[in-house]
């Protein structure tokens, strides 16, 4: 496909898909407390009533910070659909959630800056892996052009077990559920209030709300190219991949930022770097 | 029906309640009541919230609070209190330090008697404060719009 093309596509299609996959998210979440849950389209409600609440902003300078974290999460996207350097698309995933750390640093809320620093936190625990995971599909694919790997006959994952494995692992960090939903979470009440997000009303909220929807269809993208072109195998692999991370959500508690971090390291080092340095001397 | 309707967010607070009320109102986000189904949200958050769903009869030292809760809302918000105590001051109405109701402290929209207050009249007090909180983003659209 022409990589405008497919930048247009992701930008239009992203939110459709992502609210869809959000909302069935919240009906299992739902069921498997013994609920019934909200309708599927509640996400969009949201972020749509969101719009119409007055903002609220203490400092001016939150809306701009979140406003980049967006555009920068929409333009990752685009650059991982238009078959960009996957190198590329990682410094500009980093860039924008350094926006949003921004964004919550602007307040003075503790629980704001608590939020902020968990935030990078996050960053600090799940880069290693993402970059490993670039470099074993660099590996593989002998190229690091996303629109090279997708053309990948076979499938990498059987090369990239334990990089696959380690990119599982911090996927919970990236859509934000429990065990390391350290930064913001779902749920509500909690020690930090709702963290990084707590100073945000109105329509900067629902920006953040977007681009988190954004950032779900970057990450399932990702998962795309450990399956090459077979697309119904991947598409199997994401509905269970969802299944399970919307299982350890509903029945683990949040742990520690040490042991957050030190096991996603350890899962890189081992799973990742291990696979890594295993195909290298193949 | 609009969005705001549609995705009310409710931030609880506990003003010198006995806590029987504060059970009623976590009782309905349980699995029998699920109040998710018409998405309501607690957020614990007043900067998210659109619907102040308060108990108790709100003492000399917790008015600040339950003012500074309400500035921090974004319009348009709406109060509901719960209980006999959040409306009137109930029992406690002759306390010392009882200022006795909310409604001596900020605006209420929706008062919701009863002593505990019953889950379904909780729920049915939040739904009618949905057509209030609808009325007032009319009113913010055409300007006419009150702060209370
Ligand atoms: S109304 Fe009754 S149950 Fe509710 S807070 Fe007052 S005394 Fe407690």
């Amino acid at each position: 496909m022409n990589p405008f093309l497919a930048a247009a596509v992701f930008i239009i299609l992203a939110p459709v898909v992502g609210i869809l996959i959000t909302g069935l998210d919240r009906i299992l979440t739902a069921r498997m407390q013994g609920r019934v849950g909200p309708p599927v389209l509640q996400p969009w409600y949201d972020i749509r009533k969101l719009i119409q609440k007055k903002q609220v902003a203490v400092w001016g300078a939150q809306s701009f910070f979140i406003f980049c974290y967006l555009i920068f999460i929409i333009f990752t996207g685009a650059l991982f659909f238009a078959g960009g350097d996957i190198l590329l698309v990682i410094f500009a995933f980093t860039l924008a959630h350094v926006f949003l750390v921004l964004g919550a640093y602007v307040s003075f809320s503790p629980y704001a800056h608590i939020g902020a620093e968990r935030e990078l936190i996050q960053l600090m625990a799940v880069e290693p892996m993402i970059i490993i995971a670039a470099i074993g599909l660099y590996q593989v694919n002998d190229s690091f052009l996303i629109g090279e790997m997708a053309d990948h006959p076979g499938m990498p994952i059987l090369l990239l077990p334990g990089v696959f494995l380690g990119f599982i692992y911090i996927l919970t960090f990236k859509l934000r559920k429990s065990p390391f939903d350290l930064a913001t979470s779902h749920h509500a009440h909690q020690e930090l209030v709702k963290g990084s997000t707590t100073e945000f009303s109105g329509r900067t909220l629902a920006m953040v709300e977007l681009a988190h929807i954004y950032e779900l269809v970057v990450m399932l993208g990702f998962i795309w190219l450990f399956f090459g072109a077979n697309l119904i195998l991947c598409a199997l692999a994401i509905v269970v991949i969802m299944f399970l991370e919307i299982l350890v959500d509903n029945c683990t508690s949040r742990v520690r930022w040490q042991d957050a971090m030190i096991s996603a390291w350890f899962v890189t080092l081992v799973a990742g770097a291990g696979n890594i340095f295993a195909l290298s001397i193949m | 029906m609009s969005y705001l309707q549609k995705s009310p967010w409710i931030i609880h607070y506990d003003a010198s309640s006995c806590n029987g009320c504060d059970i009623e109102v976590l009782a309905c986000l349980t699995p029998l009541y699920d109040v998710e189904r018409f998405g309501i949200l607690n957020t614990g958050n007043p900067k998210h919230a659109d619907i102040f769903v308060i108990t108790g009869g709100v003492n000399e030292i917790n008015k600040e609070v339950v003012k500074n809760i309400y500035d921090q809302m974004p319009h348009p918000k709406v109060v509901v209190a719960v209980g006999i105590c959040a409306c009137s001051g109930g029992v406690f109405k002759e306390c010392y330090n009882i200022s006795g109701g909310v409604a001596t402290v900020i605006p209420v929209d929706i008062y919701v008697p009863g002593c505990a207050a019953r889950p379904e009249s909780i729920i049915d007090g939040i739904v009618q404060a949905l057509s209030i909180l609808e009325q007032k983003r009319n009113s913010m659209k055409t300007g006419v719009e009150g702060t209370a």
